[in-house]
């Protein structure tokens, strides 16, 4: 099998010499064996198979988000052994190792220093049900073992068993998000594998990169390609030291307890990768072909036949869904499909955040949701009560003691969904940091950027997250457009209503569906000079008959949502029929939010 | 680990009480010339205890004998007692070199290469000590840099050797170290520079014994704490910490960074004092890479396992773990900052506080991972650190302020000569206000007032006449109705400065702008935590929505615009902080929409102290106008859809627009000329006579100085160093156009928004002109009476007049006809004249 072949390859290419040409070999060995077809699914993926089923120093793939990058290391590219019993100098290579092998002369000429850098990666934040289960069973067939069943909690419990013993770790409980309310008892790990999301399982994995380290970004989402290496030795903790050589010894001083264990976890609950090879993902939905190749375009030209009538299916489907509001269905749709695609210096261009407003209580917006993460491949809901407000962490914050970005709610991947409930929230009091996660959810809607803390001084990381906010009245968060939800049936049990419709639709609808929200946002868009020219004529002829109702913001977000629009009919140009259609839809939801505006009014 | 060492202070009394007894400590001779020898001076301070020591890895223990009997010419050295420099590796032995296991190696090219003369180096690099101190003692006495203009030789005669004169102070102010530039060293003697780099470990001590041996046959009188240490700094080698790689491992770098974290002092044990149980012999062992060999036999009585560790007669030196972050500048956009741990030693240590931001002058250290004695393979990875020998605060300049903080930016020759070019172009000043927030449309003066915010004014001292710094900071207010893009501009200020802060009037209190203490919960030590304004020192305060901002915080700002200090009384600290920084404030009107029928005060609503403290006070309202209106959807439409080139082309402005704004804080100082003095005082004068009507902000001597302010930053806009009247006439046309002085009715005080758009203004005149016109006229067909009744006057024009007359038309006619001092209203009558 291929996978023995790495294991054999490493040890006897650094024991011939070190030749630097090889290493470029190894790479473009590497690269032209898993760019052919079927490639991907002969290499297991620690997304979808226990840490203890995978063999040590074999080929692995990880499809992960890029939370932390630590410094960069030294390490020994190329070292001389000693061997104690023939005296025989031999040389080897330490690329893609994390443990030398016995014997190191650490004065010897021929050591090569080189230099590489750890990224902590986690498994993509929010990532849906159905889009694991989906890369799970395409992948199974590769698992040569036949006695795995693949049962989630088993790797947990592995994971932990193996935590022995480890006495500082009292400190690290406490640190232990405390917001972590929705966690399954059974992962009360000792190791806080600091995942954005609370609740959050999978393996985090210490990725170890050696070629262009520039060309990474915090929040990238990534499918890695490397060695797994699970290495023992990896796991011994300060615990064993002595103190007093301590005192002594400078260079055991330098880590805090707290640094060590952020930065050397035991490898069998996170296992160090050696990258060979990284292909940043445009998505994370399995039911699309994740290469921006030419069977990509072949499928994207293939589908936009069908896109019309995909569109009338789901939006049928939504409109049930928000129990029968057609214009809400469709602004819904437009949302789903919103893709930040460019930035004008500060401004974020094509986000649209939807306010749904006026959403009837008691668990309605829970099932909304989960409808929702039925559709989208990444997804959060964020239950804006006032104790997840006060008690929450969402944006990320340096940890300077353990060196290490702490993660929050925010550090999500590209193209997540949140879904800010709030309709959970209550009268109180809102302490300070329920103002700044307040605050930092109002950057995120409007800037569509978060401003990290370093606690001497934020880091703004521009992201792209499409927001949902689902509220009683108006909301208090900024938004890019209102609709109050209009009702047109009242059904007697909200519960049974919403999963009669969910039940209603095959899967292979849903997947219809799902490949739909995906590949509109994908999709190219222009504006024609001669319908730039109808559009401002337009605008004048508005602002002309009510300048005060008529501002620019309105003009922003007609045109955003004229480009949705003809995007989710598969269109990539703007007609003059799209943009009278947004113009109306417009119209309608204007008309909509004044009425609530007066109704409210006469209230007293 | 420092922590375990903190829950042992008995050591560390222990350690301190040893200072007491300490001349005992240092009886040892440490070479058989005893050229080192303790009799001058009386240890008082633990620090002292290791003066004895001297570094076995320098050159001077191993250079010819002979080089070392002339490098010690008369009494002046041998009095006063060198000290162990730990920064240069005395954890490390010299990987290269050992004393004792290679003396033949040593040995035999001393004695066959003293024939040969000037060929002999130390082992492992291409270093003579003989040529090298003679090179570095003729810089010292040659250098000459009259072009200086670094604070550390403000007051040093620039036509005399530099170094000299820094040996003189010296030897008067008696702190022996010596701060020497790398630059003017490669500028002096680029090979010298070169071996300085590359083996700083064996150079600089070399430099220390030529450096002595200057100053001890300049002034054989002084008395010196211990020998001269040279520190040099400014190595050019590496700026960035993410540019350091493997190849720097051992050599000298420089790289600026800010400081997260300092550990507590960490008493490094050099020398271990071993005493014998048995019979109380003892004997000092020294640490070898951070190991003891603890000797098993004692030498006097032969027995095993006997001698016993005493702390208190061993020797320690001082040492500090500081934790150093790249600063945000040097980050490439979506990553994390790097941290690279520094060690400080001995009289470095405490120099430098988390949050100050430094330039570190060190050596590159890698220290192999300790090899657990129980595992026989190791883990390959290399724990890197860097010993201090030099650091420079990069902020300190400001303690001085003697010149703007200029964060040490280069401009390359060709990048200097493009924005000269760029500002030789007669529009240079329209070209840059458009580079500024291109994504929002229009609001021209806005944006050329925010761009002279950014270049600012002149700073000028008046100390010496006790009125203390003049403020060169610009501060502005803008101010209009809802949706006119006020945060965006912000935003993208605060994102085009440096030192930039983003707050929200109604997220933060006046202790989050200013300044708070806070008890650190593990030292219980007071620390004084700095909030926006502080931070935003020499750079931009970005205040949105600040009509929500309550008053108490409000007030705290009074200060800061004007003093530019901060003062802080709080929980036993009191200091004055500095906040250089410009205020760029956004504010929604008070009735959240512009009210015209309100005077510009009663719309902003805010207090006549501050206000006045503003330069610039912007409306931003909505014209209402076609055209417009056409240019603005233009704009949004075309935002929409432009192509990646463009927005490329877009960033590219915005590079040169940074680094044009920051030549121009650095280098440009203009001065006023006479015929600008003058235009001056006219503009001030006008503006006193506008500012007595009613409800406009009225002018006061703030004012003058802002135009100033403005007329020096316009003159930075041209690179120019003398400001003339064109400056002084833009700054004064901006600070009308801001307040929309040109729109405002002098007599009312309301903002006509109308009269800015041409088209409408001229019919809006026109009709006004036709009511007063037939308002006089029927006051003339009346005859001779001198008095009417307010009402009746104005149902008759009602009653005469074709069109609808409004009340509001109506009181405009009177006030006209009142202008023309035709007639004067009183009350509900009015009088003829």
């Amino acid at each position: 099998m291929r996978m023995w072949f790495v294991c054999r390859f490493c040890c006897p290419a650094a024991q011939s010499n070190s030749n630097p040409e090889w290493e470029a070999k190894v790479l473009e060995y590497f690269k032209g064996q898993l760019k052919e077809k079927e490639s991907h699914s002969w290499v297991p993926s620690l997304n979808d198979v226990p840490l203890h089923y995978l063999k040590p120093n074999s080929l692995v793939k990880f499809r992960c988000l890029v939370q932390d990058m630590f410094d960069p290391e030294f390490y020994m590219g190329v070292y001389e052994t000693v061997d104690p019993s023939t005296k025989a100098n031999v040389l080897r290579c330490g690329k893609y190792k994390d443990v030398t092998e016995c014997g190191v002369d650490l004065n010897s000429r021929n050591t090569v220093t080189a230099e590489r850098q750890t990224f902590y990666c986690v498994p993509i934040p929010g990532e849906s049900p159905w889009a694991k289960e989906i890369s799970f069973l395409s992948a199974a067939r590769v698992v040569p073992s036949t006695s795995y069943v693949p049962s989630r909690q088993k790797r947990i419990a592995a994971g932990c068993d193996t935590t022995h013993g480890n006495g500082d770790s009292k400190r690290q409980e406490t640190e232990a998000p405390s917001s972590q309310t929705t966690a399954p008892s059974d992962t009360s790990s000792h190791l806080d594998l600091n995942f954005p999301l609370p609740g959050e399982r999978g393996p985090a994995c210490l990725v170890k990169v050696y070629e262009g380290l520039d060309s990474f970004k915090l929040n990238d989402t990534l499918e890695i390609y490397g060695i797994l290496s699970v290495n023992p030795v990896l796991t011994v903790l300060g615990e064993e030291k002595d103190p007093s050589l301590l005192l002594l010894d400078p260079t055991e001083s330098m880590e805090t307890p707290e640094e060590q264990r952020a930065h050397d976890p035991p490898a069998s609950l996170v296992p160090r990768l050696h990258m060979l090879y990284a292909r940043p993902l445009q998505h994370n939905n399995p039911l699309l072909p994740s290469d921006p190749t030419e069977d990509q375009s072949a499928f994207v030209s293939s589908f936009l036949v069908e896109m019309a009538s995909v569109r009338a299916e789901l939006l049928a489907y939504l409109t049930h869904v928000l129990l029968g509001d057609g214009l809400a269905a469709e602004y819904l749709l437009l949302h789903l499909i919103s893709n930040v695609y460019t930035r004008r210096d500060v401004l974020p261009l094509g986000k649209f955040t939807l306010n749904l407003s006026g959403c009837p209580l008691n668990s309605y917006t829970e099932r909304l949701y989960q409808i929702i993460q039925q559709l989208v491949p990444c997804s959060y809901r964020l239950s804006m009560s006032l104790h997840t407000m006060n008690s929450m962490r969402l944006v990320p914050k340096k940890d300077y003691v353990a060196n290490r970005l702490v993660s929050g709610a925010l550090q999500l991947a590209r193209n997540t969904s949140l879904f800010l409930d709030e309709t959970q929230l209550e009268q109180g009091q809102l302490d300070s940091s329920g103002v700044r996660n307040i605050t930092a959810l109002g950057n995120l809607i409007s800037w569509q950027k978060v401003d990290y803390d370093f606690s001497y001084h934020q880091m703004e990381f521009p992201c792209n997250i499409n927001v949902l906010v689902t509220s009683e009245g108006r909301s208090l968060l900024p938004s890019d457009c209102q609709v109050p939800l209009q009702p047109q049936v009242t059904p007697p049990n909200m519960e049974e209503y919403l999963t009669t419709i969910h039940m209603a639709q095959f899967t292979s609808q849903i997947n219809k569906f799902r490949v739909y929200l995906s590949l509109a946002r994908t999709l190219d868009y222009s504006i024609s000079d001669e319908v730039t020219k109808a559009v401002e004529d337009d605008f004048v002829d508005m602002r002309k008959d009510d300048p005060q109702s008529v501002t620019a913001e309105d003009l922003h977000r007609m045109l955003v949502v004229a480009r949705l629009l003809s995007l989710s009919l598969g269109q990539t140009t703007l007609s003059r029929d799209g943009w009278m259609r947004a113009k109306h839809i417009d119209m309608l939801r204007r008309s909509r939010t004044e009425q609530q505006k007066s109704l409210n009014g006469n209230e007293p | 680990q420092y922590v375990t060492w903190a829950k042992l202070p008995a050591i560390q009394d222990l350690y301190n009480r040893g200072s007491e007894e300490g001349p005992l400590n240092c009886q040892r001779l440490q070479s058989p010339k005893s050229d080192f020898s303790l009799t001058a001076s009386t240890p008082k301070t633990a620090e002292q205890l290791i003066k004895c020591e001297v570094d076995m890895s320098s050159p001077l223990m191993y250079g010819t004998p002979s080089s070392r009997v002339e490098g010690t010419p008369r009494s002046g050295v041998r009095g006063t007692p060198a000290r162990q420099r730990p920064d240069l590796g005395s954890i490390r032995k010299a990987p290269q070199v050992d004393l004792h296991s290679e003396p033949p190696s040593a040995d035999g090219a001393v004695a066959s290469e003293q024939a040969v003369g000037q060929k002999l180096v130390i082992w492992g690099t291409d270093v003579n000590v003989g040529t090298c101190k003679e090179k570095f003692q003729r810089f010292l006495q040659r250098f000459i840099d009259p072009t200086s203009n670094e604070d550390e030789n403000a007051g040093l005669d620039l036509n005399e050797p530099l170094y000299m004169q820094k040996l003189e102070e010296i030897s008067v102010v008696g702190e022996p170290v010596l701060n020497v530039n790398c630059g003017h060293v490669q500028s002096f003697d680029a090979d010298l520079y070169r071996q300085l780099i590359s083996y700083p470990q064996e150079v600089i001590p070399t430099f220390d014994m030529a450096v002595n041996e200057l100053f001890f046959e300049r002034f054989p009188d002084s008395i010196l704490e211990h020998q001269i240490q040279v520190r040099p700094y400014n190595a050019l080698k590496t700026r960035n910490m993410r540019s350091l790689n493997p190849e720097d491992i051992d050599q000298m770098i420089t790289i600026s960074g800010m400081v997260i974290r300092t550990s507590q002092l960490i008493p490094e044990m050099q020398e271990a004092f071993f005493q014998c149980q048995v019979c109380a012999f003892s004997t000092r062992v020294e640490v070898d890479r951070g190991r003891i060999a603890e000797p098993a036999v004692c030498r006097n009585c032969n027995t095993t396992h006997s001698l016993a560790l005493i702390h208190n007669r061993s020797v320690f030196s001082d040492k500090q773990m500081i934790k150093v972050q790249e600063s945000p500048d040097d980050m490439p956009a979506g990553q994390t900052p790097h941290t690279t741990i520094v060690y400080a030693h001995n009289d470095l240590v405490d120099k430098v506080q988390p949050g100050d931001r430094i330039n570190i002058t060190g050596i590159y250290r890698a220290v192999p991972m300790r090899e657990n004695p129980r595992q026989s393979n190791v883990k390959s990875v290399y724990k890197t650190h860097i010993d201090v020998i030099h650091f420079r605060k990069t902020d300190e300049k400001r303690l001085h302020g003697l010149d703007e903080d200029s964060d040490q930016k280069l401009f390359t020759e060709e990048r200097v000569q493009t924005l000269k070019e760029l500002a030789s172009k007669p529009d240079v000043y329209d070209r840059l206000s458009s580079a500024l927030a291109p994504s929002i449309y229009e609001h021209e003066d806005i944006k050329k007032g925010i761009l002279l915010q950014l270049f600012g004014g002149t700073r000028k001292d008046f100390s010496q006449t006790g009125r203390g710094n003049f403020r060169a900071e610009v501060n502005i207010l803008l101010c209009g109705d809802p949706g006119t893009s006020k945060s965006q501009l912000l935003q993208y200020v605060f994102n085009l400065v440096p030192r930039g802060q983003y707050t929200s009037g109604k997220g933060s209190s006046a202790v989050g702008l200013t300044a708070y203490v806070m008890k650190d919960p593990e030292t219980k030590q007071l620390v004084l935590q700095t909030g926006a304004l502080v931070l935003s020192d020499n750079g931009i305060c970005c205040i949105d929505e600040f009509d929500k901002m309550s008053d108490s915080t409000r007030s705290v700002l009074h200060e800061v615009m004007e003093q530019q200090t901060l003062s802080i009384a709080k929980a036993g600290i009191i200091c004055q902080l500095n906040a250089r920084t410009s205020v760029l404030a956004a504010a929604n009107p008070v009735e959240s929409q512009w009210n015209p029928k309100k005077t510009t005060i009663e719309n902003i609503q805010l207090p006549h102290t501050l206000l006045s403290r503003f330069d610039l006070i912007f409306l931003m309202l909505d014209p209402q106008d076609e055209a417009y209106d056409r240019r603005l959807a233009h704009h949004l439409v075309a935002l929409y859809y432009q192509s990646e080139e463009q927005i490329e082309e877009e960033f590219l402005d915005m590079a040169v627009l940074k680094d044009y704004i920051a030549y121009a804080r650095t280098y440009i100082n203009p001065r006023l000329n006479e015929e600008a003095s003058q235009a001056l005082i006219e503009a001030y004068v006008d503006m006193r006579k506008i500012g007595s009507g009613r409800g406009m902000v009225s002018a006061y001597p703030r004012q003058l100085e802002s135009l100033i302010r403005l007329a020096e930053a316009h003159a930075k806009v041209r690179f120019s160093d003398k400001v003339e009247t064109i400056d002084v006439e833009e700054a004064k046309r901006l600070h009308r156009e801001a307040l929309k002085q040109s729109a405002t009715d002098p007599r009312t005080g309301f903002v006509d928004i109308s009269i800015l758009t041409t088209g409408m203004s001229a019919t809006a005149r026109k009709r006004k002109e036709e009511v007063v016109q037939a308002l006089k006229k029927m006051i003339q067909s009346k005859g001779k009476t001198p008095a009417m009744k307010y009402q009746q006057l104005f149902d008759d024009l009602r009653g005469q007049s074709e069109a609808a007359i409004t009340k509001d038309m109506f009181e405009e006619a009177l006030r006209a006809l009142a202008d023309e001092d035709y007639l004067t209203v009183t009350g509900k009558t009015v009088r003829l004249l």
